[in-house]
């Protein structure tokens, strides 16, 4: 069953003089549980399509939706409150709250977000602190741990919540290789222990291969659907 | 909202020295509205205590049409014996008064018998007089005040003058409604003081003396000066007075009576209300600078963590959720400010007590400065401060609030 569904979607920024058309009538469908990657080379419109999907922009024309609800309608407030229940992110730049510990950072969206009940939010951080190997670093600040550290700190917030869908862009941007496929090895663990959605964006060939479906996606066409396993172009 | 305030408390903490600048600066503020308003309320009431508590009364009644004539001081309206009752009449009934004291007022010639001079007196019964202007027998620098029969109080500026020392015999001329001339000798039995205001260099007779000296059958009473129990009281009693006294007329149907508080009898009052403007100017400039200090410092707050701000609204943070963790910053820094500047205010409040400062007013010197913070000033100052401190927070918080997480996201 697809859990998001993309119809002939199209994304044009107008900067002043100057239209650049990001997207061009992108459709695709993704299925729930798998793990699914969108590469192409920088500009090429992979990060526009995340956007899109995680509902931090609109399409300018086209449809996107995200377990039935036509996101692209939702105002601000809906959209944030859609974001919070059902989709994680996870960022090139970790994006951690450098004033928020290990712990904290894990925890803020179950506070901030969902307004989960202390005793089950100490239950859900200490699973998925230990599930990303960070339970004993909880106490340190983003600005004590290493990158790959940090974004398996990252990871575990993204998903604290439980989120259907779970977004990465250019996750192993900031890593090194061996650190990147740890960290991919990790997203389809946790996978399959969650059975949540993974998306994920990169230009990096050699970790392109840990996902199930490969999107390719060039000057805003999507040009290519490989499914690993039978190797077959969609 | 714990952990709201858990955020904001970590951010301010995040940095230090920007903290402790704008707190440092709110709280230098907060210290100066503090001790001005203390040092000038303390000056103020030291000032109108001396004019109500040493001469002038709290309030006075009068005749109608006495006080515009106060200056020739007019015989001819004084209260007559039925005025006085009606005036006592309604002030024995008035709870909150606690002493009244009817005065004749005459101005004449005083003379040792060798220099004649001009002088202007009060006519008074001193128990009651003492009672309604306490610091009065203070101001008796040689003799006593007990002004017995035939004694008069010189002020002091007039026995230097005239060379007059307690004991001596002085004539007392006097002209009174009728315009006949009287005179009588009295003895000095002390000296008075000067005290800043209208009457501070009047001398005292006693009222009986005052009604002989100016062939009264009875005394006719130029004014009677009120004491209330509670000076807070002034205005509602003032009112109540008014109201009752307004409702005695004369044959034509007119008011008989007229009664001012000491705001309408001192020129000290306009300095009053001039002491009143400077606190109230000086408070503007304090919120002036909680409000830039503050809005400054959630300005810069917002742009510096404008990613951060994206990451929380992209990972499903409400905007109103944003909003409180930046109004939360800027009201703690406002509280952290007033909590320090009410600290270091009743410091220097006590440093200004303790080195008993002094200053003089008028021909009065040695007035020990002795300021106090009110609680209500601390309340009132607080409340100002942590109140602007939203309200210069809001517009930064506002736009943390609404900041598109995409664009966020993008900046640096």
């Amino acid at each position: 069953m697809a859990i998001v569904v993309a119809r002939n979607l199209d994304k044009t920024y107008d900067t002043g003089e100057v239209s650049v058309r990001a997207l061009r009538d992108v459709s695709f469908a993704i299925d729930a549980g798998s793990v699914v990657s969108f590469i192409g080379p920088s500009g090429s419109g992979k990060t526009t399509l995340l956007n899109l999907i995680g509902c931090l922009d609109k399409p300018t024309a086209g449809e996107i939706r995200i377990d039935g609800t036509d996101v692209g309608s939702l105002d601000r407030k809906q959209s944030a409150r859609f974001r919070g229940e059902n989709i994680g992110f996870i960022f090139q730049d970790f994006n951690l709250v450098p004033i928020l510990t290990v712990y904290e950072n894990v925890e803020y969206p179950l506070i901030m977000v969902r307004d989960t009940p202390a005793s089950e939010r100490k239950e859900l951080v200490r699973e998925l602190l230990e599930a990303v190997g960070m339970a004993d670093q909880q106490l340190k600040y983003p600005d004590q741990i290493s990158g790959g550290q940090k974004q398996r700190v990252s990871i575990a917030r993204a998903l604290v919540t439980k989120p259907k869908l779970v977004l990465a862009d250019e996750p192993t941007a900031n890593l090194d290789h061996e650190t990147a496929h740890l960290i991919l090895a990790l997203m389809k663990k946790i996978r399959t222990e969650l059975k949540t959605t993974f998306v994920f964006s990169t230009h990096d060939p050699k970790i392109v291969g840990e996902a199930e479906v490969i999107y390719s996606i060039e000057d805003g066409v999507l040009i290519d659907r490989r499914e690993k396993g039978n190797g077959c172009d969609a | 909202m714990h952990n709201i305030l858990k955020i904001a408390v970590r951010n301010l903490t995040r940095y230090k020295r920007r903290t402790f600048l704008v707190a440092t600066l709110i709280a230098l503020g907060v210290m100066a509205v503090q001790v001005f308003v203390a040092s000038s309320s303390s000056y103020k009431s030291l000032i109108i205590s001396q004019i109500t508590d040493a001469m002038l009364g709290q309030m006075q009644i009068h005749k109608k049409g006495y006080l515009v004539s106060v200056e020739n001081v007019p015989m001819n309206l004084n209260l007559d014996q039925h005025g006085a009752s009606i005036v006592e009449g309604i002030l024995d009934s008035m709870p909150d008064i606690e002493a009244c004291s009817p005065r004749i007022r005459l101005a004449g010639m005083i003379s040792n018998f060798v220099e004649t001079t001009n002088i202007r007196l009060y006519g008074i019964s001193p128990e009651k007089e003492y009672r309604t202007v306490p610091l009065l027998p203070k101001r008796v620098i040689g003799g006593s005040s007990e002004l017995k029969p035939g004694q008069i109080l010189i002020p002091k500026l007039l026995a230097k003058g005239l060379g007059l020392k307690v004991g001596d015999e002085v004539v007392i001329i006097a002209t009174n409604k009728e315009g006949s001339v009287n005179g009588r000798q009295f003895v000095v039995g002390g000296i008075v003081e000067s005290a800043p205001g209208p009457g501070g260099r009047d001398g005292y007779i006693g009222i009986s003396d005052a009604a002989e000296l100016l062939r009264m059958d009875a005394p006719e009473i130029s004014e009677y000066a009120i004491h209330l129990k509670s000076f807070d009281k002034l205005h509602a009693v003032y009112e109540q007075l008014a109201a009752r006294l307004s409702k005695e007329v004369n044959a034509e149907g007119k008011a008989r009576f007229e009664i001012h508080t000491w705001e309408s009898l001192a020129p000290f009052a306009n300095i009053a209300k001039m002491i009143d403007i400077m606190s109230i100017f000086v408070k503007i400039l304090l919120i002036a600078i909680v409000l830039v200090s503050i809005m400054d410092v959630m300005i810069m707050s917002v742009y510096e963590r404008t990613r951060e701000i994206g990451t929380l609204s992209a990972i499903g943070t409400m905007p109103e959720k944003i909003l409180a963790i930046f109004v939360s910053e800027g009201v703690l820094l406002g509280l952290l400010g007033v909590i320090i500047g009410n600290v270091l205010s009743l410091a220097a409040i006590y440093a200004i007590r303790f080195s008993k400062f002094t200053f003089s007013f008028g021909m009065k010197e040695g007035f020990i400065l002795m300021p106090q913070m009110a609680m209500s000033d601390i309340v009132f100052v607080s409340l100002v401060v942590i109140g602007v401190s939203v309200i210069g927070s809001l517009q930064p918080a506002l736009k943390a609030s609404r900041t598109e997480p995409i664009k966020a996201l993008r900046s640096v």
